[in-house]
């Protein structure tokens, strides 16, 4: 076993583990927490695979902008894990679906195993490839190039998502979204205009 | 192998060691330049000037007890200190600091691990200190805590924005990734030995990187996740001891580290006059600029009111951002008609 | 060496963990994050494929996925705050007017 495999298999067990964490636990601060392990893990993975600038872009975009996100909402809505949310309606039992979903992964890995990714076929093996794989020259180069309308299209989607967002969160009787960082001068009071420095 | 590990392993002592004193120390700066600026003298009974204070505020955190509140996650409230300060001394890992030398007839590659997408790795290394005050924040179980946390969330998602597009004009001029290269593009034999820092080229880029770096710190005038007039101390508010000393130097590790990254970034690292003809003088340049960095740090901590929260918001969303977007728009301009 | 389908199987319980989650979960914020832990699983198996096949189409296609991703959590947290704000509850069950 070399180096390679050892890493590759602690950071799928990491990666699994943190996953299965996240799903099992109540508290939903705790479950942002291990979808971040599984996030790093992944990273890694990314990075044995050569995508050096994709790990350091999911980790960037993920924790340093969804899952902070998630944990904003969280903590502003105030859930904590302790309170129970109760039971609705279900249904299909959650053990049905538990064991659907479980029936579901073993087929995929089926068709993985009896597919044509066999490792002795050509493209079941990794092939050796140049240096600057998964640089940022040739990933930007690609990106630029060949699917470069893809990419305006991507920026019209964040558009469209930033816009559906504020409209959403927009409280139509006061008229200002969520009133974070939009309080109007007329109503905040001197006294929160502290101007003490650290001692 | 054997050689590799070890020589890996003696820098990763010396940088290891060279932060956690500068940390100790910059407390210490801290001290005595805020005591200066508001016409007092700081610390000055441990040791000549004062000089043995950091060690005596150690040995004070360390002997307190550790108190645990009632109603704090346990779990969550041991990780919060250790997720904020370790990717604050993990940023280190990428920050070139001297020439590469030859010691003992080795070569010697003054960094830690150069990584040919090092910027990237130090704003995902950055992007991870967040979670301990928001952790930190949550399991306290006090609503002073729970405010900090919320108010450090939404701060560090508006400013990681700029944060991010400050220094992309740096990327496009220099064409690079990687901190070392980015030094090396910033070398000058000339007698204005400065010329070539980025500086002077993005002096808007600078500007923001250091507005922004001083929000991301959670430093005065942004310090609102511990605005101690409105909420005692914030995130830390139910830490006591060695916990609360690990907040502490974190943050000063983070201080230190965004200052060496700006230094890298803008100001040249560790290139200055007689990087060639000296060894190892490198680190005195970098360890210099740092200073100078982290003195204007503490200068405008001396100096700025903290902002209110909306004024925070709107300042970064409505200022910095549009300013960093600008920045990035004029320098691509630049770059493409070939003006640098 | 570790073969191609080494990750896909990864990959594969991933996006497993990340189905159980999206139908057993009754926190809306969990089942979003399964939703995120799913996409990721789509994202390894593009990057493996690439890795393997040795172009780099792969990488965009993760890229854009990655926006994607940003967007959808832009929106659904937007969603869910709305939600909150006029039933009180992240419970999906509860989420059960259109029945009526």
């Amino acid at each position: 076993m070399n180096l390679d495999t050892l890493i590759f298999i602690i950071s799928a067990v990491v990666a699994v583990f943190g996953g299965t964490m996240m799903i099992a636990q109540r508290n939903p601060v705790l479950s942002v927490m291990y979808l971040i392990l599984s996030l790093v893990a992944q990273a890694v993975l990314y990075v044995q695979l050569g995508a050096l600038f994709l790990g350091a872009i999911l980790i960037i975009v993920y924790s340093g902008a969804i899952l902070v996100l998630f944990l904003f909402v969280i903590m502003l809505l105030n859930l904590r894990g302790t309170e129970d949310l109760g039971h609705g309606s279900q249904p299909i039992s959650r053990f049905t679906k538990f064991v659907l979903s479980i029936l579901f992964v073993f087929e995929l890995i089926a068709v993985v195993k009896t597919g044509f990714i066999r490792s002795e076929s050509p493209i079941g093996m990794m092939t050796t490839v140049a240096e600057d794989f998964g640089s940022v020259k040739a990933v930007a180069t690609l990106l630029f190039t060949k699917y470069v309308y893809p990419f305006e299209l991507a920026g019209i989607l964040l558009l469209a998502a930033i816009v559906g967002a504020v409209v959403m969160t927009r409280d139509s009787q006061r008229g200002d979204s969520l009133r974070i960082g939009s309080a109007p001068d007329s109503q905040a009071p001197d006294i929160e205009q502290e101007t003490g420095g650290e001692q | 192998m054997v050689e590799i590990i070890i020589a890996a392993g003696i820098k990763v002592i010396f940088v290891l060691a060279a932060v956690l004193t500068g940390c100790a120390y910059a407390t210490y700066m801290e001290r005595k330049v805020v005591g200066h600026l508001q016409h007092r003298i700081g610390p000055s009974y441990a040791g000549p000037y004062g000089l043995l204070q950091p060690i005596a505020d150690a040995v004070k955190l360390m002997f307190k007890e550790d108190i645990v509140p009632d109603k704090v996650e346990r779990a969550t409230f041991a990780l919060a200190p250790l997720v904020s300060f370790i990717p604050a001394l993990l940023t280190f890992a990428v920050v070139p600091f001297g020439k590469d030398n030859t010691v003992f007839g080795y070569d010697v590659k003054m960094v830690l691990s150069d990584l040919n997408i090092g910027i990237l790795f130090v704003f995902a290394i950055t992007s991870l200190g967040v979670y301990g005050i928001v952790l930190a924040g949550w399991s306290s179980g006090s609503k002073y805590s729970l405010m900090g946390g919320i108010r450090s969330s939404a701060q560090m998602i508006s400013y990681e924005v700029s944060y991010g597009l400050s220094i992309i004009g740096v990327l496009l001029i220099a064409n690079t990734l990687s901190l070392r290269e980015l030094v090396e593009q910033q070398a000058s034999d000339s007698i204005w030995f400065f010329s070539n820092w980025f500086i002077f080229k993005q002096p808007l880029g600078c500007l923001l990187y250091v507005t922004c770096a001083i929000a991301e710190t959670n430093r005065l005038p942004f310090d609102l996740p511990e605005a101690e007039s409105e909420l005692v101390a914030g995130y830390h508010t139910e830490y006591s001891s060695m916990r609360f000393a690990m907040f502490f130097i974190g943050e000063y590790a983070n201080m230190i580290a965004v200052s060496a990254v700006g230094a890298t970034l803008f100001c040249g690292g560790w290139q200055g006059p007689f990087v060639n003809e000296i060894p190892f003088i490198g680190i005195f340049w970098l360890a210099l600029k740092v200073f100078v960095f982290m003195f204007v740090y503490i200068w405008l901590r001396g100096t700025l009111p903290r902002f209110r929260y909306d004024q925070l918001m709107n300042f970064g969303w409505k200022v910095l951002l549009p300013l960093a977007l600008l920045n990035t728009m004029v320098t691509g301009l630049f770059v493409v008609m070939g003006w640098f | 060496m570790i073969t191609l389908s080494a990750y896909v199987i990864v990959a594969i319980v991933l996006f497993g963990i990340g189905t159980i989650g999206v139908l057993i979960s009754r926190n809306l914020i969990i089942l979003f994050m399964s939703v995120e832990l799913m996409l990721n699983a789509a994202n390894l198996t593009l990057i493996a494929f690439s890795r393997a096949m040795n172009v780099l189409d792969g990488h965009v296609f993760v890229f854009l996925v990655l926006t994607i991703a940003a967007a959808e959590a832009a929106v659904g947290l937007a969603m869910v705050i709305t939600l909150f704000r006029n039933r009180e509850t992240i419970n999906i069950d509860r989420y059960d007017l259109l029945k009526w």
